[in-house]
């Protein structure tokens, strides 16, 4: 048993918190939730430069060959600097996909791209049915010469909007069980029929609907095996639960940091605020809440990464993460008074995005129910 | 980051497994586990005492000491492991207090020849120790505590009374902390003493919890003479000399295995019976309730690891314990009390009848649990060192 991060792991955090506090200040995330691309290029080019978009790619293909346990280190800053752009859906949903599912030649043509930051990815999963599950995909993709014509509807795709690829699960036959008969594909986002429209989020995180009527997709775009594809996207979406769990946390953590900072210098009754005990314990609580997310999503991405059993862990570490990120940014407004709940303070940045990360792969009551499962009710 | 155990801690779990689940059939009829009110009945303080025995003739109750004294200088990560699977079997044999709280003092502070006399009678488990420390006055506020130590020739004279004893009934031993020194300032005038619980002027008196179990004690002290070479550590220096076992006491590691089986038993439980046409199972809002438990107790068990591991490197860490500590037996509290409501009318009854399910396990749980968030330090206490030793937040 070693619970510390390898000196690698320790470096690596270092250098992203010092990344990101010179190169993504809050004042350039305003700006980017402002926008309507939604992140900003020069840094993107950056982190492509340190290694980091490639980061679980392996050298041949021009990443960095770390393992997902280091991505979820990486993840924690990420959160805490609220980090915009398309990392996510590049690095850690597409990216396992492809290494997962690609081709040799797939993965030659795109796999050097993503990690030079030359290429960016979005899943196309989600559908108007609002599930992860695979009884949601409804998206049609026939075989037609040379390849297939997709139909159907996307929902909540982050980074849709500036990808250049989109990876869209399509059922290719009609289902004895849900998760049978759903392929991949490769779809460039630019092709006829393929039609993407913002939404507006609570987060400004830049999520699209995505429509495809009558979309050509040539047999080269196949991801995997026909019919096969959704064991891939299922293994996939735990470690996007999990590496959200990793983002929430430094979120968490962030918030927590800040109010004990703000509870030690504001001043009523003639004394720090911090100082009165009902506000210790709340921020004691805070401090255990946050601390125990932390550590068990580190347990978390230690299963994932290697591979052990991982669904009660999966399952209960976002379960535990939406409800630790969600109270302890809702407690940190409570602190802050009227000035957290204005536009003005950083605060709001991570409210608003406890509130949506909490939903995506995994809601609590989803999770919850998982975890049900998992001790044999 | 590795969360794996090492082959040599998976071979000693296996080895701790195979003794706790052998003996675990040996437990009496009105055995339940997990609840201190087990040992009040004579074949319960009987199961205790055999249990005990085998366990010192393993050696395993002396597993963290050094060589010297006879242990094999196992670390905290091990020694979580064997509470784990010890609670998880809801076995005893443990004296916890002597074992946990007693020794890590006694082996940091200790002078050779007390550590001579002393441990290997508790390595042998011929003796039981309780932990007189509160007293009706001195609760969460320890430090003020009022029983004295005057100095008289070759012994001290005691005087007081300790209140919240928990098995000085059964014990052969206390430890205690009193004032020598009442003018100093109060955490440096207390002094940490050992003696026999039969020494003259000592007297147990049982103090009945509310479903009417003995697990306190009141110890009242009258003219009680303690040897000088009784006193562990400097005279007037007790106070720190108790903190050496307070962390381990704090960090409540192992103690959430026992909950996990007793969710274990509340699932099999809601398995099996129905209500309204169905299983307890398959209510939504049971499976909900059921899995929050679980969320919590698996993670209250990583933090525990990760206060285990803090302790195996020698980081001093305070607020972490505390947490753990607070998080865990609020937890407990939780568990007992959702148990009770979802077992329904059942969830009341008291073991003995033939109706009462799980031993009426959680009937009694939902009340004994209640003094383990007072204990050790109440949930407030650690909350109050959280804020002031983990986040620096002021006292005043």
């Amino acid at each position: 048993m070693n619970l510390d991060l390898t000196e690698e792991q320790q470096m690596l955090k270092k250098s992203a918190r010092d990344f990101f506090e010179k190169e993504h200040p809050k004042t350039l995330v305003r700006e980017t939730e402002e926008d309507s691309k939604g992140y900003s290029p020069e840094v993107w080019r950056k982190m492509a430069d340190l290694g980091w978009i490639g980061l679980v790619i392996p050298e041949e293909y021009d990443g960095t060959e770390l393992a997902f346990l280091d991505m979820a280190v990486l993840l924690e800053e990420m959160g805490r600097a609220c980090l915009t752009g398309p990392y996510f859906s590049t690095a850690v949903l597409c990216t396992p996909i492809l290494l997962a599912a690609g081709s040799e030649d797939q993965k030659r043509e795109l796999l050097p791209r993503i990690s030079g930051g030359e290429l960016i990815m979005a899943l196309a999963l989600t559908e108007p049915s609002a599930t992860y599950e695979a009884n949601g995909v409804a998206t049609l993709a026939e075989p037609e010469k040379d390849g297939f014509v997709i139909n159907g509807t996307k929902l909540f795709v982050h980074d849709a909007h500036i990808a250049d690829y989109l990876i869209c699960v399509a059922r290719t036959r009609a289902w004895s069980s849900a998760e049978e008969g759903i392929s991949l594909f490769l779809v460039d986002a630019k092709s006829l029929g393929t039609t993407i429209t913002p939404l507006q989020t609570i987060a400004d995180d830049k999520q699209n609907e995505v429509i495809f009527e009558n979309v050509f997709v040539p047999a080269s775009g196949l991801l995997g095996v026909l019919h096969e594809g959704w064991p891939v996207v299922k293994r996939v979406l735990e470690e996007a639960a999990v590496a959200k769990c990793a983002e929430m946390v430094g979120g968490a953590e962030w918030a927590v940091e800040a109010t004990v900072a703000y509870a030690k210098e504001r001043v009523q009754y003639g004394r720090p605020i911090g100082a009165f005990g009902a506000l210790q314990h709340n921020l004691a609580e805070m401090f255990t809440e946050v601390n125990m997310a932390k550590r068990y999503m580190y347990y978390a991405a230690w299963l994932v990464s290697s591979g052990e059993t991982r669904s009660m862990g999966v399952a209960a570490a976002k379960a535990l993460t939406n409800d630790v990120y969600k109270r302890c940014t809702r407690n940190a407004v409570q602190f802050l008074g009227a000035i957290g709940t204005t536009r003005d303070h950083d605060i709001g940045l991570y409210y608003r995005r406890a509130r949506q990360a909490a939903l995506l792969f995994g809601d609590s009551d989803s999770c919850y129910e998982r975890v049900a499962q998992e001790i044999g009710l | 980051m590795d969360f794996r155990f090492t082959q040599e801690q998976m071979a000693l779990r296996h080895e701790f497994e195979d003794f706790f689940a052998t003996e675990a059939k040996n437990a009496p009829e009105t055995w339940v586990g997990g609840l201190e009110s087990d040992y009040n009945t004579e074949e319960g303080y009987a199961y205790h005492r055999s249990v005990a025995q085998k366990l010192a003739q393993k050696g395993w109750l002396s597993l963290p000491w050094p060589r010297e004294h006879g242990g094999r200088e196992l670390g905290p990560v091990e020694q979580v492991i064997f509470n784990e699977v010890c609670f998880y079997y809801r076995v005893p044999g443990f004296n916890f207090q002597g074992l946990m709280i007693l020794v890590p003092s006694l082996l940091e502070y200790g002078s050779e020849e007390m550590k001579a006399k002393w441990l290997p009678p508790i390595a042998r488990a011929e003796v039981d120790w309780c932990q007189g420390w509160s007293e009706p006055n001195a609760g969460s506020d320890l430090a003020s505590l009022t029983t004295r130590a005057v100095e008289d020739g070759d012994s001290y004279v005691i005087n007081g009374q300790k209140i919240w004893t928990t098995g000085a009934q059964h014990a052969t031993h206390i430890f205690l902390m009193a004032r020598t020194d009442p003018n100093a300032p109060k955490h440096q005038g207390i002094t940490y003493f050992l003696s026999e619980i039969d020494r003259p002027g000592i007297t147990v008196s049982p103090l009945l919890m509310m479903d009417g179990s003995h697990v306190f004690n009141e110890v009242f002290f009258d003219n009680v003479r303690i040897p000088k070479d009784y006193v562990v550590g400097e005279v007037n220096k007790g106070w720190y000399v108790s903190m050496a076992g307070a962390n381990f006491e704090r960090s409540g590691s192992g103690t959430v295995s026992g909950s996990r089986r007793d969710l274990e038993d509340l699932v099999q439980f809601c398995r099996l019976t129905q209500r309204n046409g169905r299983l307890l199972s398959q209510d939504p809002i049971i499976r909900h309730k059921l899995a929050d438990l679980a969320v919590g107790l698996d993670a209250g068990r990583q933090l525990a690891y990760y206060c285990a591991w803090m302790q195996a490197k020698n980081t001093l860490a305070i607020a972490e314990p505390s947490a753990s500590k607070y998080f865990s037996t609020e937890l407990m509290v939780r568990l007992a009390n959702t148990g009770v409501e979802v077992m329904g009318l059942y969830g009341t009854l008291k073991k003995g009848s033939k109706w009462a399910a799980l031993k009426g396990k959680f009937e009694a749980m939902c009340q004994f649990t209640l003094g383990l968030t007072i204990a050790a330090g109440s949930t407030e206490i650690q909350k109050n060192l959280i804020a002031w030793m983990g986040l620096g937040l002021p006292r005043k």
